[in-house]
């Protein structure tokens, strides 16, 4: 057993370290270390530095363009990208529905589609959710009926994120009524421009525009764009989930965030003295603490067995509801620690660009609404009562 | 990076556990813990005879040199098998005391006669009123011709009943409290004024409250440097914290795999209760528990024996601080699992359970070290305290 990296991971982490450093955009950077709003030119920006240098795609096999790290090395590029205040690589293109169109996409799809991904040509967002299609996916209703060498697709979808910049969506639609429901489910592939579509937001608590409503009516789809066969969309599906886990547990993003919070903590005074050295305070962060380097030794102790081939499996699971507990406990620290300076509602000010007078601490501006929002993170992604059922049967046999 | 076992210690931990199996099944420990002595002879004998009683021990002095990571796989196969041989005070806290802070003298009498089962030792640190405080020393030794003359009481010394020698810390010069100052001697319990009284403790183990009234000992019996015995005794300790760790862990390990096995079987409402997923969800977090406390457990394991004794505070701290909530936590939802049944004296689950608070409750509870672990990170990030502090600067 040795907790150590090795030389060559060290340098590894070196080499990436240097690259972030010396690439990542200094605007896009104080952004995501303060909590600012992104645009959507923000996040393209830096995945087309990512991209250019071939580092967009780490869990991509090489010949696709992916760069053949192993789970250590992907641990350690994600963990240099958080520290430096580098944006989240926006998911749906390159993590999601890349790998199932490379594990099942055709020739076309491949050649048209994965290129455009990783050179974010192409936003990508997810059509999974309905309104009456939550934790239950299966009882998806959006139809998708065969007309000549297209598809008509009717229906609903919900809690799709960034949709108001996606040029594509995936989605899994219906396609037969009769058999067992995950059977009548096909994964198919919707330019967003077609006429049909509609976009609404939906605002969350916070005030803030993240997801959508997204509804098609008599929309034509291309029968080109259905992926691998009629009817296996819930495979499909569930390869995705499975597939590409790495930084599930959001790991690095804590260990960064969980230096802010103890940065402002030191900060705000509380009877003449830091509230970091608060007892009541202070037991809080150190626990809190205590769970996340738990957390780092079990992410890599699934990373390491991911790297001697083992794959990973509902592990990912253990990781996705601890690692979530952690994000939220660290916004609701946060915001707690800013007490009464929490208050101000100024959504106007959380932009980078904000030159307008502020209230309290610049830091404390939109910490309750990261709190509101990071309610979110136990519900997505297959929620945290639905990966417990996960653990409960694949890994106990319940 | 790397989590597997090395090959040599996948054998330990097969040779171990097969022993295990074979000779120390729930009832044996039963008639173990009944008899007067409350541990087998024959055990460690075969222990000895494993090369478990050297492990930790360099070879120079006839043992095998292993890291704690060698102990881990001891210690977690005997957290399986609740095993209650003074393997903990011996092997890990004396044994450690003598190669850490023993003369070359000192060493070469003891150590082989560790090894090779002929030798038990007790660690006796702890007073009434001291609670988990490494600094609290309040026993005394003060010289008197060429002897060193020990005054005072240590409280639940751990198998100290059984113990052919003592580990005693005194003070030599300053005041309870005071890191400097402290001393460490060995005390034979034969020796005129010393006395005590041996009882049992809740998870089938023994430890004595000894008193020490004019005990005379020899001036070679000073282990270590004079008044700065404190950083022995801490990093003595923090071994046996990374150790008490697996031990844990392996207590879990059990626990989870009896449970489930338990919500398999046990039929309720025509069925196995494990259908209902209020049960499920309850034993997903028993699982993510044993997993979050087996990272620590490695976590303390690897680093208790670092050369930077910040990160080792933090490590061992955190490791035990975390265990302690997760042993809890995996102790009584195994016990509500399993219904009236984990009620019984009869069934293991129980003892599982009054092991894991045991655990919590020995070399520093889940709150003392989650003192120590902020008063480290603190340290390190240089934020003032609280006028009032209770954290005091260790060393």
């Amino acid at each position: 057993m040795d907790l150590n990296y090795t030389p060559e991971e060290q340098a590894f982490r070196a080499e990436v370290g240097a690259f972030i450093h010396s690439n990542l955009p200094p605007d896009i950077a104080r952004k995501v270390l303060e909590h600012r709003r992104l645009s959507k030119e923000d996040y393209v920006r830096w995945q087309k530095i990512l991209f250019e240098r071939g580092w967009i795609a780490p869990g991509w096999p090489p010949e696709y363009g992916g760069t053949g790290w192993n789970a250590v090395q992907k641990h350690l590029f994600d963990e240099a990208c958080a520290e430096a205040g580098a944006p989240p690589v926006i998911a749906f293109g390159v993590n999601m529905v890349g790998p199932v169109i490379i594990a099942f996409g055709s020739t076309w799809q491949k050649e048209h589609y994965l290129p455009r991904i990783l050179s974010s040509e192409d936003w990508w967002c997810q059509g999974y959710s309905e309104p009456g299609a939550g934790s239950d996916l299966a009882s998806l209703k959006t139809r998708a009926e065969r007309r000549g060498e297209h598809y008509i697709v009717n229906g609903q979808k919900t809690w799709n994120t960034l949709g108001q910049y996606a040029d594509m969506i995936f989605c899994l639609v219906r396609t037969s009524n009769t058999g067992k429901r995950q059977e009548g489910i096909s994964f198919l592939l919707i330019d967003m421009r077609s006429p049909g579509v509609t976009v609404r937001p939906i605002i969350t608590l916070e005030g803030e525009h993240e997801v959508n409503e997204v509804w098609f009516e008599n929309v034509e789809v291309p029968a080109d764009n259905l992926v691998g066969e009629v009817g296996r969309g819930w495979t499909y599906a569930k390869f995705l989930l499975s597939h590409e886990r790495s930084g599930i547990a959001g790991v690095s993003r804590c260990k960064r965030e969980l230096r802010f919070l103890k940065r402002i903590a030191a900060q705000e005074q509380k009877d003449g003295c830091p509230l970091l050295g608060d007892p009541r305070f202070r037991d809080k962060v150190s626990r809190l603490e205590i769970d996340l380097m738990a957390l780092e030794i079990t992410d890599l102790r699934v990373a390491s067995a991911e790297r001697e081939g083992r794959a990973p499996g509902p592990e990912a699971s253990i990781l996705k509801i601890k690692g979530t507990e952690i994000q939220q406990t660290l916004t609701e620290l946060m915001m707690e620690a800013v007490g009464p300076y929490a208050l101000p509602f100024l959504p106007e000010s959380w932009s980078g660009e904000w030159l307008g007078e502020r209230v309290g601490p610049e830091y404390a501006g939109p910490l309750a609404a990261r709190y509101f929002n990071h309610r979110k993170v136990t519900i997505y992604g297959g929620s945290n009562e639905i990966q417990r059922n996960i653990i409960a049967q694949h890994i106990l046999g319940l | 990076m790397d989590f597997n076992y090395t090959q040599e210690q996948q054998m330990l931990q097969d040779s171990v556990e097969k022993f295990l199996d074979k000779n120390y099944s729930f009832e044996t420990r039963r008639e173990i813990i009944a008899a007067r002595k409350g541990i087998s002879a024959p055990a460690w004998e075969a222990f000895a005879e494993l090369g478990l009683l050297g492990l930790p021990i360099p070879p120079e002095y006839g043992g095998f040199g292993g890291n704690a990571v060698d102990t881990m796989v001891v210690m977690e196969a005997f957290g399986r098998h609740l095993v209650v041989e003074p393997y903990l005070p011996t092997v890990v806290l004396g044994a450690s005391a003598i190669t850490l802070g023993g003369t070359e003298a000192q060493r070469r009498i003891l150590l082989p006669s560790v090894v090779d089962g002929s030798m038990k030792l007790a660690f006796a640190h702890w007073e009434p009123g001291s609670r988990y405080s490494l600094s609290e020393v309040g026993t005394t030794a003060r010289q008197e011709g060429g002897f060193w003359v020990i005054n005072g009481r240590k409280s639940v010394v751990l198998h100290g009943a059984i113990a052919d020698l003592l580990i005693v810390s005194a003070r030599t010069s300053g005041q309870p409290g005071d890191a400097h100052g402290i001393s460490l001697f060995f005390v034979n319990p034969t020796e005129p004024g010393v006395a005590g009284r041996d009882y049992p403790t809740y998870d089938g183990m023994r430890a004595v409250d000894a008193e020490f009234t004019d005990v005379h000992v020899n001036a070679e019996s000073l282990i270590g440097v004079l008044d700065q015995a404190y950083p022995l005794i801490e990093l003595v300790v923090d071994r046996g914290v990374a150790a008490l760790c697996a031990e844990a862990v392996g207590c879990m390990e059990a626990l989870n795999a009896a449970t489930l096995e338990y919500l398999k079987t046990r039929q309720q409402f025509g069925g196995p209760i494990g259908r209902f997923q209020a049960l499920q969800h309850r034993m997903v977090d028993m699982l993510i528990q044993y997993e979050q406390a087996k990272s620590m457990a490695c976590l303390a394991a690897v680093r208790v024996d670092s050369a930077d004794a910040g990160e080792r505070r933090r490590a061992v701290s955190a490791a035990k601080e975390l265990i302690g909530r997760a042993g809890r936590y995996v102790g009584q939802q195994a016990i509500q699992l399993h219904g009236g049944m984990g009620m019984t004296d009869e069934l293991n689950v129980g003892h599982y359970f009054k092991r894991l608070t045991a655990i919590d409750a020995t070399l520093g509870d889940g709150d003392h070290h989650l003192s120590r672990f902020a008063a480290a990170e603190m340290t390190a990030e240089s934020v003032p305290m609280q006028p009032k502090s209770r954290w005091k600067q260790l060393v």
